[in-house]
């Protein structure tokens, strides 16, 4: 799938100017509130009309206001899944997932009922109303209500941003699984790196209604400054991992990755599952010799490939640990006093605590099983 | 009791016509009515406020002037009524189904409003979704709008309804008061209390009215209910 976008669209006082192609599993758009993403989206959705430009996928032209082109949104075959699920009211929860099959050509329909139900686990909730659902309940079902309608592209506008976190943390498997188990791509939108860099394969950031960066999400998201200030603390390095084995007795699971290997608490995950771990810069310390007495459990060596200002008195330092690079953001002293320069050998050592279900991605951490 | 059912073949008539003329006027007003509304409530053109000053005309003017107008227009040699009767056949003056004409002008302004208050509590986003799941606009309303401003719409009706029952000076303008034609309950009870010794019929009437009314009434409110615990909005 490519989804190529060129458009123009104003909005009273703020103007939206986006140009991109993407072609990922899973493409984010990302910024900050007041940025565009959510404009643009329903660009692409067919529920706003732009002013100028032209919005394509897979060579299929959806708009292209020289040549006057719309197709209206009944007609591009394009789910989308909205922040408030916006269920039918007047129909039962297997209501909700039938509606959009009814306007799906039979060739076209390659989405199963059963398969889907399976897949989000709604099996449970068929007879009931969307009014006796949950927050996130009601989420799995507008998902489930949008995969049966056969879409060719699959939009999410941050579908996760008015739940609480123990809800996030019980639907992020199940776009995890979308993502891997099924071939539609997915286009979400979202202002949290957490999000971003676990389900990502690529981003497209998005300030103040223009493009400032995109590319794959291992590169995007060691770009500090393309963040957002309040989720700059988020930022780092984005590395996929295996699980090796877990550590019954100290309660840890031992990630194998390129840099090497990385403790963190124990994963409620199976050996051999993939990981995509993020380690936060402000997470990792920084040493010019192998460290010892020291608590920390991952000691990572590698060489430094480059060292960029930061916000404040920081500075941040990329660190190729056998071809994956780790990043670290430390104070501009530490990096004075400890001479750290272009190519210097160091060892990058980040606590194993250091790692919440926010960074590893693999649901809570199981506490205290024996 | 056997007083009140006791009812001479006049009264009967007036009581079964009142229901007939009733029942069409609200059946008939329905889809002009929900056109209205829709077009009040979501379109944006020139003349609007000047629409929904002519749709409301028939609650402000005296209903004598209203049952006039419709004589002018629709009667014999009125140019709506020239053309129908010509044309299709269909003759409204001195008819009963003129006394339906009048019933429903009169209860058109209440069953809009009742329309138009649903249809702009909608939430619009929720067609939106509709729409990215392939629905046309005309499915999106059928589905999904109708289904939802439904307890509106039964109050419009019933309330459409409860104004024909009781319907009285445009009809007797218009159509007159023939009985067993276009005699219905009020014009029935006008009657009644012309003529001496009529008292007993009257009051028999009134309460039939009050009966039939209540019921309705009732009958609405049960209706509206299941309605709308069927969908406990969100």
């Amino acid at each position: 799938m490519t989804l190529s976008v060129d458009i123009r669209h104003s909005l009273g006082d703020f103007a939206l100017e986006a140009r991109f192609e993407s072609a990922g599993r899973l493409t984010a758009l990302f910024g900050p509130s007041g940025s565009g993403k959510s404009t643009l989206i329903n660009l692409i959705a067919g529920l706003l009309r732009p002013n100028k430009g032209r919005i394509a996928v897979d060579g299929r032209v959806l708009v292209d206001t020289e040549a006057r082109i719309f197709v209206p949104m009944h007609k591009r075959r394009i789910g989308m899944v909205f922040q408030d699920a916006r269920l039918f009211p007047h129909m039962s929860v297997a209501g909700n997932l039938r509606y959009g099959r009814w306007f799906t050509p039979a060739s076209e329909r390659y989405a199963k009922m059963d398969a889907v139900v399976d897949l989000l686990g709604i099996g449970h909730l068929l007879d009931r109303r969307p009014a006796k659902l949950s927050g996130g309940e009601r989420q799995r079902v507008a998902i489930g209500r949008a995969l049966l309608a056969s879409p060719k592209l699959l939009l999410m506008d941050e579908p996760l941003a008015s739940l609480d976190e123990a809800r996030k943390a019980e639907i992020l498997p199940y776009i995890e699984r979308l993502r891997d188990e099924t071939k539609i791509p997915i286009v979400y939108v979202s202002h949290s790196v957490a999000e971003v860099a676990r389900l990502a394969s690529d981003v497209v950031v998005l300030s103040q209604g223009k493009v400032a960066a995109s590319g794959p999400t291992e590169a995007i998201m060691q770009r500090l400054d393309l963040l957002p200030a309040e989720e700059r603390g988020e930022g780092g390095a984005v590395l996929d991992t295996k699980v090796l084995r877990h550590d019954q007795a100290f309660g840890m699971t031992v990630l194998g990755s390129q840099a090497g290997e990385i403790r963190v608490p124990r994963l409620a995950r199976p050996v051999g599952a993939t990981v995509r771990l993020r380690i936060r810069a402000r997470d990792v310390m920084i040493a010019t010799e192998q460290p010892t007495g020291l608590s920390a459990l991952n000691i990572l060596a590698g060489t430094i490939t480059a060292v960029r200002p930061g916000i404040g008195p920081t500075v941040e330092i990329a660190i190729d640990c056998n071809g994956a690079i780790v990043l670290a953001r430390i104070t501009e002293q530490s990096k004075h006093t400890l001479r750290l320069a272009l190519g210097r050998q160091v060892f990058a050592v980040i606590k194993t605590v250091s790692f919440d279900s926010a960074t590893t991605g693999a649901g809570l951490p199981v506490e205290a099983d024996g | 009791m056997n007083w009140l059912l006791d009812l001479t073949p006049d009264e009967w008539n007036a009581v079964r016509l009142s229901i007939k003329v009733a029942t069409v006027a609200m059946i008939a007003s329905l889809p002009p009515g929900i056109l209205l509304a829709l077009l009040l409530a979501r379109g944006r053109f020139w003349g609007k406020t000047l629409l929904n000053g002519l749709v409301h005309l028939p609650l402000i003017l005296p209903p004598v002037v209203t049952g006039y107008l419709l004589l002018l227009t629709f009667g014999r040699r009125g140019p709506a009524g020239a053309f129908l009767a010509e044309h299709f056949g269909i003759v409204f003056s001195f008819r009963w189904t003129g006394a339906a004409l009048a019933c429903g002008v009169m209860g058109f302004p209440l069953m809009v409003r009742a329309i138009r208050l649903s249809i702009e509590a909608v939430d619009r986003r929720i067609e939106a979704a509709a729409g990215t799941l392939g629905a046309n606009p005309l499915w999106v309303f059928a589905t999904i709008t109708l289904p939802l401003i439904l307890p509106g719409l039964i109050a419009g009706a019933i309330l459409s309804f409860a104004k024909a029952m009781g319907e009285f000076g445009a009809t007797i303008t218009f159509v007159s008061n023939i009985p067993n034609e276009t005699q219905t309950l009020p014009s029935a009870i006008y009657t009644f209390t012309q003529v001496p010794g009529g008292d007993a019929g009257a009051l028999r009437l009134t309460l039939i009215s009050i009966i039939i009314s209540m019921v309705a009434l009732i009958a609405s409110e049960v209706l509206a209910r299941r309605v709308g615990r069927r969908m406990d909005i969100e």
